[in-house]
């Protein structure tokens, strides 16, 4: 199966509609505003359920709080903002008042990953996953485009049961899959078959890893593609699976290669698998400001500039033998 | 529950309270003495009284709601609500131990009967008291949410960013009360970071500020009565109280925070409250 790009769209749209759609379905879901609420997706939910829209201003441990009263009287909240607000400086609200509570409530981060651009390292969420993913109790979640972001809002709203954390990027970005795709939290999606090695990827780097296949296939070499949007509870057959097959696997991410995906990834390799997994990320560092593209290029996030890497581990892999 | 009014009764399950939470402290070997006597009035008021619950009914859909936004006095809402009925007081002794549903915070993931919300890094109830309060204003219910703070608690910024977001939203429905005993771990509040004025502040964020001696009954009656009856805008009440009240050798000393007494000095400690009890007990013969 090959994807196509429908044309690019946002994470954060998708989020929006996805929010938009569930308030529709279910009268009990609030969404809380913390003074960004169009540039998060919030507002056409807001501008359809205005009596469900709670505008709590520039208060984001306030919104967190808030958040879990609502929950504990039967409401499904909606706390959204920047991931660096909402996952980090939130982090001890969200931490007792929601997840030692285990309420059903769903928190949005906005404008992840170094692909936030000229706003800076302040603004770069590259450590929320491993936040949010430490949290018990917690599911976290991280959708490949705008399509995914949609539906993935949608089943953890009305599907789901306990605290979710979403995270969505800025820019506009493929939007290449498709919504009868079959996606379930919790189960990782394989995009492509490979018997050499396997990319890893989540959120914006799906696609980047699909075309990094394409590169790599240039060069006789076939990936595996695994797309991980749910990062927590993370799909350990799909990933033992995938280290049985090619022994050699790649995870790519916006975000720190500590504590996020690769970190996640590692994790289950090391405890049950015996394959060599390479870490391609934001190496232990901070953000800084540029487009964009000049960011994801900098850092080895765009697929021209990890297709090397990948290229030269995998020979190296073969050399020493270990296939 | 029937409401208790005669201000002799209270003071005897006050007291009997502040013995309970001796004994459990002691028993647990650590924990927070002071704030958990202090409030023991408060807490006798509130549940005894003011309060629309139903302890055989604790998940009871239109029952008023507490929240205990200082989680470290557990020990005074644990021996509340074993005193009311919630559970057995036998219970009461596991405070602290492993495997108990009497966390040394609260933990509402233990299903103790009565606990609203876990509560223990301070600062974050008033926030959880404006979304259970916006709620019950969107369900058109008369649900009440009372929410529980000491002085110190209120250098956190977020009270501040929740007492702002309840006045915009006129929650009337929210009663805050303030453990006003001036003291904190590191010493008086006024050395560590002064609150005063502390009812112009609250004033000044949109509250109906409500003070009372935290240790007579018919004055904090009349706080909650007026805070029932205000409308339009949330009620604060500065529930004026002597840490570790009852026990006269540590009353207003803040090393009596988070030490516990050894069975030694619990034993001391409740000659202390009987003492305590007998003297309250004349002073309000007297007043009557
Ligand atoms: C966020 C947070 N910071 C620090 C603490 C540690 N702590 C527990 S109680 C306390 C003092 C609270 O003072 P106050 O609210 O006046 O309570 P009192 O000492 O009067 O019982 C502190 C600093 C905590 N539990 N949570
Ligand atoms: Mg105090």
């Amino acid at each position: 199966m090959s994807y196509i790009n429908k044309g690019d769209r946002p994470t954060r749209a998708g989020f929006g509609e996805g929010l938009l759609e569930a308030g529709r379905k279910n009268p009990d879901i609030y969404a809380i505003g913390a003074d960004i609420t169009s540039s998060v997706g919030a507002n056409l939910f807001a501008g359809e359920f205005p009596e469900r829209f709670i505008s709590l201003g520039i208060a984001e441990q306030n919104c967190a709080g808030v958040a879990a009263g609502l929950a504990l009287m039967n409401k499904i909240p909606v706390f959204t903002t920047y991931a660096v607000f909402s996952a980090i400086r939130a982090a001890d609200q969200i931490r007792i008042s929601i997840c030692y509570n285990n309420l059903h409530a769903l928190i949005g981060g906005a404008h992840a990953g170094i692909s936030v651009g000229p706003d800076g390292a302040t603004h770069q969420a590259l450590e929320d996953v491993a936040v949010m993913r430490s949290l018990p109790h917690m599911t976290v979640l991280s959708p490949c485009d705008a399509t995914q972001a949609n539906l993935l809002t949608q089943k953890a709203l009305l599907e789901l049961n306990g605290p979710v954390y979403i995270r969505f990027g800025r820019e506009a970005v493929p939007d290449f899959t498709s919504p009868d795709d079959y996606t379930e939290i919790g189960k990782a999606q394989i995009m492509r078959e490979g018997n050499d090695l396997t990319i890893i990827a989540t959120g914006h780097m799906v696609w980047e890893a699909l075309q990094s296949a394409e590169l790599l296939a240039q060069k006789g070499i076939e990936a595996k593609v695994i797309n991980i949007h749910t990062i927590k509870p993370i799909d350990k057959e799909a990933i033992l699976q995938a280290a049985a097959e090619t022994g050699l696997l790649f995870t790519v991410e916006e975000h720190q290669i500590t504590g996020g995906l690769g970190g996640a990834v590692a994790e289950v390799v090391a405890e049950q698998g015996g394959a060599r997994v390479h870490r391609i990320g934001i190496p232990d560092s901070f953000g800084e400001s540029g487009t964009p593209d000049e960011l994801l290029e900098k850092f080895n996030l765009k697929a021209h500039r990890f297709s090397p890497i990948i290229e030269s581990e995998y020979h190296e892999f073969l050399r020493a033998g270990r296939k | 529950m029937t409401k208790i009014t005669d201000s002799r009764l209270l003071l005897e399950l006050s007291y009997n309270i502040r013995a309970l939470i001796v004994k459990m402290l002691s028993t647990a070997g650590s924990g927070h003495t002071g704030g958990s006597l202090g409030l023991a009035d408060v807490f006798t008021a509130l549940y005894f009284n003011e309060l629309n619950h139903n302890p055989q009914k604790p998940l009871w859909p239109d029952r008023d709601r507490v929240i205990l936004s200082i989680g470290h006095v557990a020990p005074v809402l644990y021996a509340t609500l074993a005193e009311a009925g919630y559970f057995d007081k036998s219970e009461l002794f596991t405070l602290r131990k492993i495997g108990s549903r009497l966390q040394g915070h609260p933990g509402r993931d233990t299903g103790l009967p009565g606990i609203e919300t876990s509560s223990g890094s301070l600062g974050q109830g008033l926030s959880i008291a404006v979304g259970m309060a916006i709620a019950a204003k969107k369900d058109n219910s008369g649900i009440r949410i009372f929410s529980i703070h000491g002085d110190g608690e209120l250098q956190e910024g977020q009270i501040w960013e929740a007492a702002m977001a309840a006045a915009h939203h006129k929650l009337d429905n929210i009663t805050a009360v303030v453990d006003v005993n001036g003291l904190q771990i590191d010493g008086p509040t006024t050395k560590v970071m002064n609150l005063e004025p502390l009812g112009l502040k609250w004033e000044a964020f949109g509250w109906n500020v409500i003070g009372c001696n935290g240790h007579d009954f018919s004055d904090i009656l009349r706080a909650f009565r007026e805070a029932r009856e205000f409308r339009g805008k949330p009620s604060v009440i500065l529930a004026s109280t002597v840490m570790g009240k009852g026990v006269k050798s540590i009353e207003n000393n803040h090393g009596w925070h988070g030490r516990v007494p050894s069975s030694t000095e619990a034993v001391e400690f409740l000659c202390q409250i009987d003492e305590s009890y007998r003297i309250e007990l004349s002073k309000s013969e007297l007043s009557k």
